[in-house]
């Protein structure tokens, strides 16, 4: 008998040109930062220098909030709102034609597989785009009112989990309610949302309308202070949301935040079984776990403990880490050696207090951030690892009685961004999900996304919805 | 698992099994269709489907002539390489069963099993004592495998302890002479929650194999479907330390799906699954193209339909 | 021996906090007179403290759960009694309004009629707000996928000062027509109003710590409030934008939703304090 061992099935990289420096994206044009500096950008999975990106101060900052001023108020407030929308458009067409050379790009800078770049990161970052074009002249229909007004220059911080992805969540509503933007992606991952600025630059996007500055933390903060900025929104950590939160607080900016999240992903023992071991999986290992809504709490009803947590770890013993550009890799490079250590000390207090550690039987290659898929069992309400966001690929596992039990187990923390619930039973699922305090419930099921579908927080998990009608409102005012 | 055969016991142990969503398992089939399979492994995974072939042919017009055409082709499938393996078993229905046996042992096919469809096959509709007198026809004349299908009718209209009880009786007449293949056709059962009920039934009455479909329907085997059948094989070792074999067949036409297949079982059963021994995939159109395709690794450019034979 | 009417001394009301459907002093014993408009001193409300805000708090969150569960049609019944109930106690609020406010009667009056007929439209939008904000979302993919507004959970409100009972009215019947619960704050300057429609909602069915009302300085209670780590948004309309900012700053502590008003009449009044749900299914067999 034979093993049947996938031998590596490569995706070229031959279709990315990487240059060797990036510039500032400010008003339609690559132009050197006035910081004269550069910082490295790695690809976490075999810590090798990729680029160097050019790192904003305050003074490129507000030459990119005067662009976005004036091409708001000179160009894209005063454009037909269908002529605005075919612009979106024709961004949509462009993202889904260089689809293959994002998805790439992508993984060399953020480490995630390259199926998962190539069939969920970029499509639903094109879909984005698709969906919001629509909206930009039927913007009367979106529940501000009869005249609703964009905000005017609006800026954007995104996380490095979903580079491209969360820039088309933010840019895509943001340019459809005919607002402008200074966005920053973050700065482990700026390459796509450079690669992105050349789109703009094919699709013949007015100048001034996208300006994309990278840099770290001081260049977000610039960004959110700048006087300049009519509104804020951000994906990222709770911690850096509150500061956002702080530092607009007296001014007449809006924002959006998407933070932080714990959810807890209930199991009931009338589960169809299979498919939720299959959705704890995909729940906490998605992504290698780098995911705001991942299902990192899972719950499981104690009668049936045993039986899941034995098929869970039949399961994740066919989980694939590796190289993220092999084309059967599930599990790519943890994003950087910081978020590592993160993980790292997180589990480490796990098993210090108690809880019992397991984790996948896979080799991880010597160079670059690796974690293996690791589940901890015996863990309780009290532990750090079933209370704080781990953001990595690390699920906790927790027992429950009854359904109330569980409901109040799954709502017993500051965060509530996101839930699952597994039954066959129609009424318990819609009696769970009616108590769940989440945002989004996963009902048999985990980590769908889609641009018609509101996604963000309750609590410690933000303000405000991305997606569908909800998330367009969030970019509009009423006009009285 | 259950503590005797009775209908209402049957019935009470069905229920016990947990639900299928249709949504998450074809999601996962849909998945594992992603992995890339090249190079070395292909080469290998194109070999272990041929050799995983049944070679089939179940038409009215069968004649001595089509199946000792597909008899020579089972025991040498390219006559241009002997590397090539020879086929899993020949399929056909009883009446060519003798001929089969008889033109296998001619050209060296010895080792080659024939498999004979059997118990009114497709439809099942006939009186308990013709499917009985087909099987054994088909094992008197050489069979040593023995393709039978359910009462679909008996099994939707929820008379599960005769679908066993048929089972359980073709499975005593195969004796120690005949393997038993019991074909579910999940095409008329329709829901995959019906698919792992069947597959439970199957096997707790004796099955060998569970076998989706006879080829006569469709939809046939679809990943789904399959992916269903290899959890049913997986848990069912859990339970009873007994392996069973799966046989997909019908729609499975060329080397892409063959080797989604072999990815199926080895993400869903277990590489222990990946042998003629305990999977099969039942086609006839099939086996040219896994030639083809091998043909192409092995010369390194594509190859021609014109250099296979049609047979 | 029935005295005359002219020798009989009137009893005067007790102006006192509605905490958990009671009607408690302040636990600190505070008071503070509050004026006619003419600056002659009209009663001696209580000036609550922290620790009323504390309890109001623990009123409120205890009456969320079976608030919010409630059918929105019971919901809607209840803020309607609520407009009947303060239609038939129109004249006293008339009274303490001119007193207060120095209006006319006919403004006065007005003032109560509008502030009836809001709370008639509050309660009309119990059974509707979901249907106009809610949504199904056509995702692509087998999925059933809807997203629904929901109650945020125990909101703060600072009302603005004139029109008193109107601007109170508008923000609680606002907040709590869609299963909140409230801690309501009357304008330092202009409370009678409030309190007296606490006697309005103590008989109206409304269970006891839905809304809870506390009289007193807001500049006392704004950082309190702001920071109470189980207030989940505030109705920040009251306040200077001096005080606002202080609560904005105070309230990233659980990043609480601070809003703004300008109207009585308003959907915002309601969406401002629901969340919106969204939940994925899948569609198969």
């Amino acid at each position: 008998m034979s093993q049947f061992e996938y031998a590596p099935a490569l995706e070229s990289t031959a279709i990315v040109n990487i240059a060797e420096r990036y510039n500032l994206f400010i008003d339609g044009k690559f132009v050197t930062p006035k910081s004269g500096k550069y910082f490295p950008t790695i690809n976490p999975a075999n810590e090798k220098v990729l680029a160097k990106v050019a790192e904003a101060n305050s003074t490129d900052v507000d030459t990119a909030v005067q662009a976005a001023r004036g091409a708001y108020s000179k160009v894209w407030s005063k454009m037909p709102a269908a002529e605005r929308g075919k612009y979106l458009f024709r961004i949509a067409r462009i993202l889904q034609e260089r689809a293959r050379e994002f998805a790439v790009l992508e993984t060399l800078d953020n480490g995630k597989p390259i199926r998962e770049s190539r069939d969920t990161d970029i499509p639903l970052a094109a879909a984005h785009f698709f969906y919001h074009a629509g909206w930009a002249d039927k913007l009367q229909y979106a529940g501000v009112g009869d005249q609703p007004k964009p905000y005017g220059v609006v800026g954007q911080i995104i996380p490095w989990n979903f580079p491209m992805l969360m820039l088309a969540w933010k840019v895509a509503p943001a340019l459809a309610t005919g607002n402008t933007v200074v966005l920053k992606p973050a700065e482990t991952t700026s390459l796509t949302a450079l690669l992105f600025a050349e789109v703009c630059q094919q699709a013949e996007l007015p100048a001034g309308v996208v300006n994309i500055v990278t840099g770290a933390g001081a260049t977000g903060a610039d960004i959110v202070n700048h006087p300049g900025i009519d509104k804020i929104a951000f994906t990222g950590s709770t911690e850096v949301g509150k500061l956002i939160a702080s530092s607009i607080a007296g001014t007449k900016k809006g924002a959006t935040l998407e933070l932080g999240g714990k959810a807890a992903n209930i199991i009931f023992d009338d589960a169809a079984i299979d498919e939720a071991v299959e959705g704890i999986v995909n729940g906490i290992f998605f992504n290698q776990g780098h995911v705001c809504c991942a299902g990192s709490r899972l719950l499981v009803q104690e009668n049936i403990h045993d039986e899941v947590l034995e098929k869970l770890k039949v399961r994740m013993a066919h989980i694939r880490l590796g190289n993220p550009l092999d084309k059967n890799t599930d599990i790519g490079a943890i994003n950087s050696a910081a978020q590592l250590a993160k993980i790292k000390e997180l589990v480490t207090a796990g098993g210090a207090e108690g809880a019992e550690q397991w984790s996948a039987p896979c080799d991880l290659p010597g160079e670059g951030f690796w974690f293996a898929p690791t589940i901890f069992t015996g863990v309780s309400q009290t532990h750090r690892i079933a209370r704080e966001e781990i953001f990595g690929p690390v699920l906790s596992v927790l027992t429950f009685r009854t359904p109330q039990e569980a409901i109040e187990k799954a709502n017993n923390t500051p965060y509530g961004l996101s839930a699952g619930v597994w039954s066959e039973k129609g009424s318990k699922v819609l009696w769970s999900a009616s108590r769940l305090r989440a945002g989004v419930i996963w009902a048999n099921t985990f980590n769908k996304f889609d641009p018609a579908s509101p996604f963000g927080g309750y609590k410690e998990s933000g303000w405000g919805r991305e997606g569908g009608r909800h998330g367009l409102a969030a970019y509009l005012k009423a006009s009285n | 698992m259950i503590t005797d055969t009775s209908e209402g016991s049957l019935k009470a142990f069905l229920k016990t099994l947990p639900q299928v969503d249709e949504v998450g398992a074809s999601a996962r089939a849909a998945m594992l269709a992603t992995r890339s399979i090249k190079t070395s492994s292909k080469a290998w995974a194109i070999d272990m489907a041929i050799s995983m072939v049944d070679l089939t042919t179940l038409e009215g017009a069968d004649t001595p002539g089509k199946v000792r055409a597909i008899c020579a082709k089972a025991v040498r499938p390219d006559a241009t390489d002997l590397s090539v393996p020879s086929v899993g078993a020949v399929c056909v229905y009883n009446d060519m069963v003798h001929i089969a046996r008889t033109s296998l042992d001619l050209i060296g096919g010895r080792a080659i099993p024939v498999a004979a469809v059997a118990t009114a096959f497709p439809s099942g509709r006939a009186s308990y004592a013709v499917k009985a007198q087909d099987t054994i026809d088909a094992i008197n004349a050489g069979a040593a495998e023995i393709d039978m299908v359910i009462d679909r009718g008996a099994f939707l209209s929820g008379r599960y302890g005769e679908v066993f009880d048929e089972i359980v009786k073709i499975k005593e007449l195969c004796g120690d002479k005949a393997h038993l293949k019991v074909i579910l056709e999940t095409g008329e059962l329709v829901t995959l929650d019906n698919v792992r009920k069947a597959s439970y039934l199957a096997m707790l009455a004796g099955a060998d194999f569970i076998k989706t479909s006879t080829g006569k329907v469709t939809p046939a085997a679809t990943a789904p479907v399959v992916f269903v059948m290899l959890e049913a094989v997986r848990d069912y070792y859990s339970m009873t330390q007994t392996r069973i074999g799966v046989k997909p067949a019908g729609g499975i036409r060329n080397t892409k799906d063959a080797i989604k297949q072999l990815v199926l079982v080895n993400e869903v059963a277990g590489p222990e699954w990946l042998n003629p021994q305990l999977f099969r995939i039942g086609a006839s159109a099939l086996l040219n193209d896994l030639l083809l395709q091998r043909m192409k690794l092995r010369d390194g450019y594509y190859a021609s339909p014109s250099y296979v034979t049609l047979d | 021996m029935a005295v005359t009417p002219s020798q009989r001394i009137d009893v005067l009301k007790t102006y006192k906090l509605f905490i958990g459907g009671a009607f408690p002093r302040s636990e600190s014993g505070r008071v503070y007179s509050v004026k006619d408009s003419k600056g002659n001193h009209l009663a001696n409300p209580s000036l609550a403290s922290r620790k009323d805000l504390r309890d109001a708090v623990v009123a409120a969150r205890s009456a969320f759960p079976a608030w919010s569960a409630a059918t929105a049609y019971n919901r809607g019944q209840i803020l309607y009694r609520m407009a009947e109930m303060l239609e038939g106690r129109s004249e006293q609020l008339v009274t303490e309004i001119i007193a207060l406010e120095g209006v006319t009667v006919k403004s006065a009056t007005e003032q109560v009629q509008e502030s009836v007929d809001l709370l008639v439209w509050y309660a009309g939008w119990s059974d509707k707000i979901a249907t106009i904000a809610g949504s199904t979302n056509p995702v692509s993919g087998p999925y059933y996928n809807f997203s629904t507004p929901e109650p945020i959970g125990v909101v703060a409100i600072f009302a603005a000062a004139k029109p008193s009972l109107l601007n109170f009215v508008g923000a609680l019947a606002g907040v709590i027509t869609s299963g909140n619960t409230a801690i309501i704050v009357a304008s330092e300057k202009y409370p009678l109003p409030a309190i007296t429609f606490s006697e309005i909602m103590a008989t109206s069915d409304l269970p006891a710590g839905v809304v809870n009302v506390l009289t007193g300085s807001a500049t006392e209670l704004v950082p309190w409030a702001a920071s109470h780590m189980d207030i989940d948004a505030i109705d920040a309309s009251g306040l200077t934008s001096k005080q606002l900012k202080e609560a904005q700053l105070a309230g990233v502590a659980n990043l609480k939703r601070i809003r703004v008003h300008t109207q009585s009449k308003a959907p915002e009044r309601i969406l401002n304090y629901m969340e919106t749900k969204t939940v994925w299914h899948p569609i198969g067999i």
